[in-house]
């Protein structure tokens, strides 16, 4: 392990950013029949863009990481890490109540 | 490196049947895995219990460290007697980085956890909610997988410094084009970084919403009244209108987080008492009971008599 010390630059970082289905199925090393198994569960919003590309947006991005962790490090299965992930919503939700 | 007890790690006895190792593996990611838990420092401990069982669950491996283990209290001692056994590995293992490395020597090339894949990298960071709305930047200290000449992973420790944008939501992703892993290939993967805000002491949020509890007086509630608070941006002064209830609502517009519809600070009137017994304020109290025909028990269909 090397320590990087020339460091000048500051990086700019995208807020907002749209993926591809393909993007994401690059940056999470699955196979895009996992990812539509996702959208067809209902567990996130994806939008079709003009050309019939499929959009996954930041919370969605969010969304599929956490579904394929569960489902890697625990072993439930789709509609286990959905229901999962209403109840940490509802859960936060209740948090931001209180 | 210092020596880890993963029985202790996994709160097993050392008997423990292969089974049970199971179960309690089981029992802790769940508690611990850090899409789900509450848990402070939930993280570590998820990849603690993880090392733990990935040794004990094989059970040549557990072998191997129940060995190792035996001797760890003397470590001079352990190296002799492990010569005299015969120890099959050559290094010794007088040293329980090395020896844990010796367990897991083989285990990189042949599973890559999945974030890995590609050659993007995945990684979260947790800034204040002043952070986000000044706009900040951050240094990172990022481990790099990179392939060496053989084709080996490597891992290389490189920090970046990022702009944060300004109003960047709780648990929004960010990206840094071509910030990830260099692979084999000619592409340079790309860096997501999961912001998390932390827990302010005043504010709370609600996507760019900034909400304020507002604790006001009986008689500013009751009279009316101007006064300062606190928001992201420093101190503003606020018209209570006259007969505020606990509870009543007030918005601030554009006093969020900015952005491209900046978001508004939302304030919740919370009448306070002072707690202190004031022989004064308690004569002024009785005469408002004596004056004012107050039921404010109404709808629970309660009276107001003793």
């Amino acid at each position: 392990m090397t320590n990087d010390k020339k460091n000048p630059l500051t990086l700019e970082s995208e807020g907002w950013f749209h993926l591809s289905l393909h993007e994401i199925t690059y940056t999470f090393g699955v196979d895009s029949s996992t990812i539509i198994e996702i959208v067809n569960e209902g567990i996130v919003s994806a939008q079709k863009d003009g050309s019939n590309e499929w959009q996954f947006d930041s919370e969605a991005f969010r969304r599929i990481r956490i579904v394929l962790r569960l489902q890697q490090d625990l072993g439930v299965n789709l509609a286990g890490a959905a229901l999962a992930l209403e109840l940490l919503d509802e859960i936060e939700k209740l948090h931001k109540q209180g | 490196m210092e020596y880890k007890d993963y029985y202790k790690v996994m709160g097993l006895e050392k008997g423990a049947s292969q089974e049970e190792i199971k179960r309690a593996y089981r029992k802790l990611a769940r508690k611990y895995h850090p899409d789900v838990s509450k848990e402070a420092n939930a993280e570590n401990k998820f990849k603690e219990v993880g090392e733990a069982y990935e040794v004990l669950k094989d059970p040549a491996k557990r072998a191997k460290y129940d060995q190792f283990g035996q001797y760890w209290q003397e470590p001079s001692q352990a190296h002799q007697q492990q010569h005299h056994q015969q120890y099959t590995d050559d290094r010794g293992a007088a040293d329980f980085e090395e020896f844990i490395n010796s367990i897991f020597r083989h285990r990189q090339q042949q599973e890559q956890p999945f974030y890995e894949k590609g050659q993007d990298i995945h990684a979260k960071l947790t800034i204040s909610l002043e952070d986000s709305f000044l706009g900040t930047q951050k240094t990172l200290q990022l481990q790099i997988p990179d392939s060496d000449a053989h084709g080996q992973l490597d891992y290389k420790l490189r920090s970046i410094k990022v702009k944060i944008p300004k109003g960047i939501e709780d648990k929004q992703q960010i990206r840094l084009k071509g910030q990830g892993g260099k692979g084999s290939a000619h592409h340079a993967g790309d860096l997501y970084i999961e912001i998390l805000i932390a827990a302010h002491p005043m504010f709370r949020l609600h996507k760019k919403d900034v909400y304020l509890e507002l604790p006001i007086s009986p008689w500013e509630a009751t009279l009316g009244a101007t006064i300062q608070i606190p928001t992201l941006a420093g101190h503003v002064k606020l018209k209570i209108p006259k007969l505020s209830q606990s509870g009543k609502q007030m918005r601030l517009k554009g006093r969020g987080l900015p952005g491209q519809t900046p978001g508004d600070q939302i304030i919740t009137l919370n009448i306070v008492i002072p707690q202190r017994d004031n022989e004064q304020v308690n004569k002024l109290y009785e005469q408002m009971a004596a004056i004012e025909e107050f039921n404010p028990r109404e709808k629970l269909g309660v009276g107001n008599d003793q």
